[in-house]
C-alpha cells in the first residue's frame, strides 16, 4: 500500500471523520487517495489559517483531535499561527504538512521550509517522516500525544517520496514512548493535606481554567463546590465549566473579569486553582493576588505549577480524578457569612451599561443572543472588545460551549473556528461573536460556510475601530489614537451577499431582537452587521500592573 | 547559581534543537554542553551546564521534562556526582621553554600530545578548578587555542 493511503487508514484507525484543508504539490498523493475515501470528509478552507482554526474549534467544540493539511512551504506556513493558538490554549489537534522529497530536504528546493524547526517551539511534539517504514507508528503516536496528558498540536510533516513508496500497512497496536508518561491520579498524601486545608478554610474559592473543561471534571466540580460551599471563578477558557447561572458562581476573574470576582480572589483565604496557570491576565500584580490565602494547585502538567505563584499544596494529575477524591474527604462547608458576602458583592458590583434608545450598545446584542438563543448555543469569539463582552454578557451553563483563542489572542480565531465547530455539532447553534476588525482576517472561509451549507451565525460588533487598541490609546495614551480607525471598512451586509450568504444590518437598538431571529431562521450562514457605540468601552477594567481589585470602570450598584 | 543538568534523551535527530531551544527561547546561553551516546544506543546523554536564578532552572527542568524526546532529568547541583573535562590547550613553546611546560603538565598530570615548532598541545582532564589553574600557569607562555569537551558529569553509585 502507498504511504498516502496508509496514512488515510491510520487516521481511520484513530476514528477521524473530517479533515480540514488545503492542496497542493507536496500533498496530492494524499489528495489523490483521499478521491476514493468515503470515510473522511475534506472541508476546502480557503486559506490554510482556516483549516488551522477550524481544526481547532472542532477539536474544542467536540473534544475529539481535529485534523488539518497543507502543503510544503506556504501552505505550511500559513498554519503556524493557527497550530501558536492551539498549543497555548491546550487545543488537541493533527496537523499533516507535506514536505518536498527526501534528497531535497536542505537544498532549498522549490516550496521547502523546515517545518519542524518553524514549529518545534509551538508543538507538543512534531515529526519528520523520510520513509513510508515510519508512517503508521509515527500517526499512532502523534494522535496518542495529541489527546493524552496536557493536549496539544502535533505536526507531522511527510516527505513526497514517503507518500508515495509502497509497503506493507500494519498498524502497531500499541506504543511506548518512555519519555512520555502523563500522570493522571493525584498523590494522596497531597489530596489528604487539599481536603484539609479545605475543611479549615473558611473564605475558600475556586479559581477554575480550560484544564477543567478538557478533563471533563465540570460535574465534579459542581460537586465538590456544592458540598463544601466554594463560590467559583473561572478564567476566560474556563468559561462553561460551571454553571453562570448557578449562586455559587462568581463569573470570570481577571482583567475584564466581574468585581465580585476580584473582590472574592482578593479576600478569600484559600484558592483552590484547578487547570488554571495564574496568566499575567489573571492575576494582575502578582504580589497582591490573593494575599491572604493558602495554595492549591491541581494541573496535570508539573511545569504549570508554582511557575508564577509560590503553591502550599501542588497536585498533579487529572482534575477529574483528583476533584472526586477531594470531594469524598470534604467535612465543613465554608462559611456562610462568606457566601453572604459574595451575594453582597454581586449587589454592589453588578455588569451593566446602559442601553438608550439610538445607539446600539455592544453588550445588549450579546445579552439578546443569550436570551434569542437561550443559553444553549456555542459561541465563538474573535479577539477585543468582542472577546471581553462575548465572555460577560453571556452565562455559560456547559463545558465546551465558549470557544476563544485565550492564550495567543489571536484575532481571526473565530470564525474558522465557528466553522470547525459546527462541523462537530451539526446541531447546534454556533455564534461567532466578531469585531470588525477581526472578522477580516479570515473573512474568505465565508466561501467554506457557503459550500458546505454551514449555519454559522457571524455577529459583527461593528464599531469601526481597532477597538481594544482604541480602548487602552483613549485610557492610557491621552486619546491620542494611532492606526485604529476602520471608517473605511467594507460593508459587510454586500460582502455576505457577495460570497452567497445573507447579509443584515442593524443599527438601531429595536432592530437588535428582530435581527438575530432573522438569523436564526435563515439556512446557512449569516453576517450579522451591528453597527454599535463606537466609543463604548470594556469596563471593569484592572489596568496593567495593578492589583486586581483595583479596578477602574466599576459602577456600583444598589447596595 | 551554577547548573549541571544531566539529560537522558531518545538518540534521534532534532533533540538537540528540542533541548537547546528551551535555554535559546529564554534567552538564557549554555555554558557548556555535551551530548554522546551511552551505554544504550539509543539513548543519548546530554550534560549542559547553564546559569540563572534557582527558579529559572527549575522551570527550564520541568520544560525538558515536557519533552516527549526526554527521558529523564536530573539537576547534579542537588545530587553527589561526579564531574570532569577534556581540555586541549595549544601553547606557545620554543625550544628553550619546551622542558619548563612539560613540567607543568607532569604537574597536573596533563599530556603532551602534539609537539611543533613552535607550538604544543596539552590534553588534561579534571574538573573546573584544575583546569582553570593549569591555563592561568600557562597564559604567560602565549595560548593560541583551546577546545574544551565541555563538562560531562554522572551520579556517584550507591
Ligand atoms: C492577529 C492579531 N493581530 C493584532 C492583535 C492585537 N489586537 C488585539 S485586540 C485588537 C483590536 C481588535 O479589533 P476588532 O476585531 O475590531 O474588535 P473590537 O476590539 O473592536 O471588538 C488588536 C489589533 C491581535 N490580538 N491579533
Amino acid at each position: 500500500m502507498k504511504g498516502a493511503k496508509i496514512l488515510l487508514e491510520c487516521l481511520k484507525k484513530e476514528g477521524v471523520e473530517v479533515m480540514f484543508g488545503i492542496s497542493g504539490g507536496s500533498v496530492i498523493d494524499i489528495f489523490d487517495a483521499l478521491y476514493d475515501e468515503p470515510a473522511i470528509k475534506y472541508y476546502l478552507t480557503r486559506h490554510e489559517q482556516g483549516a488551522a482554526h477550524a481544526a481547532d474549534g472542532y477539536a474544542r467544540a467536540t473534544g475529539k483531535v481535529g485534523v488539518c493539511i497543507a502543503t510544503s512551504g506556504p501552505g505550511a506556513t500559513n498554519l503556524v499561527t493557527g497550530i501558536a493558538t492551539a498549543y497555548m490554549d491546550s487545543v488537541p489537534i493533527v496537523a499533516i504538512t507535506g514536505q518536498v522529497y527526501s534528497h531535497l530536504i536542505g537544498n532549498d528546493a522549490f516550496q521547502e521550509a523546515d517545518v519542524t524547526g518553524i514549529t518545534r517551539p509551538i508543538t507538543k511534539h512534531n515529526y519528520l517522516i523520510k520513509s513510508v517504514e515510519e508512517l503508521a507508528v509515527t500517526v499512532k503516536e502523534a494522535f496518542h500525544i495529541a489527546r493524552t496528558g496536557r493536549p496539544g498540536p502535533v505536526v507531522i510533516d511527510i516527505a513526497k517520496d514517503a507518500q508515495r513508496t509502497e509497503t506493507e500497512f500494519v498498524y502497531p497496536e500499541n506504543i511506548k514512548i518512555r519519555g512520555y508518561k502523563p500522570t493522571y491520579s493525584g498523590h494522596p498524601k497531597q489530596i489528604d493535606k487539599a481536603a484539609e486545608i479545605i475543611n479549615a478554610a473558611k473564605q475558600p474559592v475556586l479559581y477554575v481554567g480550560g484544564g477543567a473543561i478538557i478533563s471533563g471534571a465540570h460535574e465534579e466540580l459542581k460537586q465538590l463546590a456544592e458540598k463544601a460551599q466554594i463560590p467559583v471563578t473561572t478564567t476566560l477558557l474556563g468559561l462553561g465549566s460551571f454553571p453562570e447561572t448557578h449562586r455559587l458562581s462568581l463569573g470570570m476573574l481577571g482583567m475584564h473579569g466581574t468585581g465580585y470576582a476580584n473582590h472574592a480572589v482578593t479576600n478569600c483565604d484559600l484558592l483552590i486553582a484547578v487547570g488554571s496557570r495564574f496568566d499575567d491576565r489573571v492575576t494582575g500584580k502578582l504580589e497582591t493576588f490573593a494575599p491572604n490565602a493558602k495554595i492549591i494547585h491541581i494541573d496535570i502538567d508539573p511545569a504549570a505549577i508554582s511557575k508564577n505563584v509560590d503553591v502550599d499544596v501542588p497536585i498533579v494529575g487529572d482534575a477529574r480524578n483528583i476533584l472526586t477524591e477531594l470531594t469524598k474527604r470534604i467535612e465543613n462547608p465554608s462559611a456562610e457569612s462568606w457566601i453572604e458576602q459574595i451575594d453582597a458583592w454581586k449587589k454592589k458590583y453588578p455588569l451593566c451599561y446602559n442601553q438608550g434608545d439610538d445607539i446600539i450598545k455592544p453588550q445588549y446584542v450579546v445579552e439578546q443572543i443569550y436570551e434569542a438563543t437561550k443559553g444553549e448555543a456555542i459561541i465563538v469569539t474573535e479577539v477585543g472588545q468582542n472577546q471581553m463582552w462575548a465572555a460577560q454578557f453571556y452565562k455559560y451553563t456547559r463545558p465546551r460551549t465558549f470557544l476563544s483563542s485565550g492564550g495567543l489572542g489571536t484575532m481571526g480565531y473565530g470564525f474558522p473556528a465557528a466553522i470547525g465547530a459546527q462541523v462537530g455539532c451539526p446541531d447546534k447553534i454556533v455564534f461567532d461573536i466578531a469585531g470588525d476588525g477581526s472578522i477580516q482576517m479570515n473573512i474568505q472561509e465565508i466561501t467554506t460556510a457557503v459550500a458546505n451549507k454551514l449555519p454559522v451565525k457571524v455577529a459583527i460588533l461593528n464599531n469601526s475601530f481597532l477597538g481594544m487598541v482604541r480602548q487602552w490609546q483613549d485610557l492610557f495614551y491621552d486619546g491620542r489614537l494611532s492606526g485604529v480607525d476602520l471608517v473605511t471598512n467594507p460593508d459587510f451586509v454586500k460582502v455576505a451577499e457577495a460570497f452567497g450568504a445573507t447579509g443584515i444590518r442593524a443599527a438601531r437598538p429595536d432592530e437588535v431582537r428582530k435581527a438575530i431571529d432573522k438569523a436564526l431562521e435563515t439556512p446557512g450562514p449569516v453576517f450579522l452587521d451591528f453597527i454599535v457605540d463606537r466609543s463604548e468601552n470594556v469596563f471593569p477594567m484592572v489596568p496593567a500592573g495593578a492589583s486586581i481589585h483595583e479596578m477602574i470602570g466599576i459602577i456600583e450598584g444598589m447596595a | 547559581m551554577r547548573h549541571t543538568i544531566s539529560v537522558l534523551v531518545e538518540n534521534k535527530s532534532g533533540v538537540l534543537a528540542r533541548v537547546a531551544g528551551l535555554f535559546s527561547g529564554r534567552g538564557y546561553n549554555i555554558d557548556s554542553l555535551n551530548v554522546a551516546e551511552t551505554e544504550d544506543t539509543t539513548v543519548s546523554r546530554m550534560t549542559i551546564v547553564a546559569r540563572g536564578d534557582d527558579k529559572i532552572l527549575e522551570q527550564i527542568t520541568k520544560q525538558l521534562n515536557r519533552l516527549v524526546d526526554v527521558i529523564k532529568v536530573n539537576d547534579l547541583s542537588t545530587e553527589k556526582h561526579v564531574e570532569r573535562e577534556l581540555v586541549m590547550i595549544k601553547v606557545s613553546s620554543q625550544p628553550g621553554n619546551r622542558s619548563e611546560i612539560i613540567h607543568i603538565a607532569d604537574i597536573f598530570r596533563a599530556n603532551i600530545v602534539d609537539v611543533g615548532h613552535e607550538a604544543m598541545i596539552i590534553a588534561v582532564t579534571g574538573n573546573e578548578e584544575k583546569i582553570a589553574a593549569l591555563i592561568n600557569i600557562l597564559n604567560p607562555y602565549g595560548i593560541k587555542e583551546i577546545a574544551r569537551s565541555g563538562r560531562v558529569a554522572i551520579v556517584r553509585g550507591k
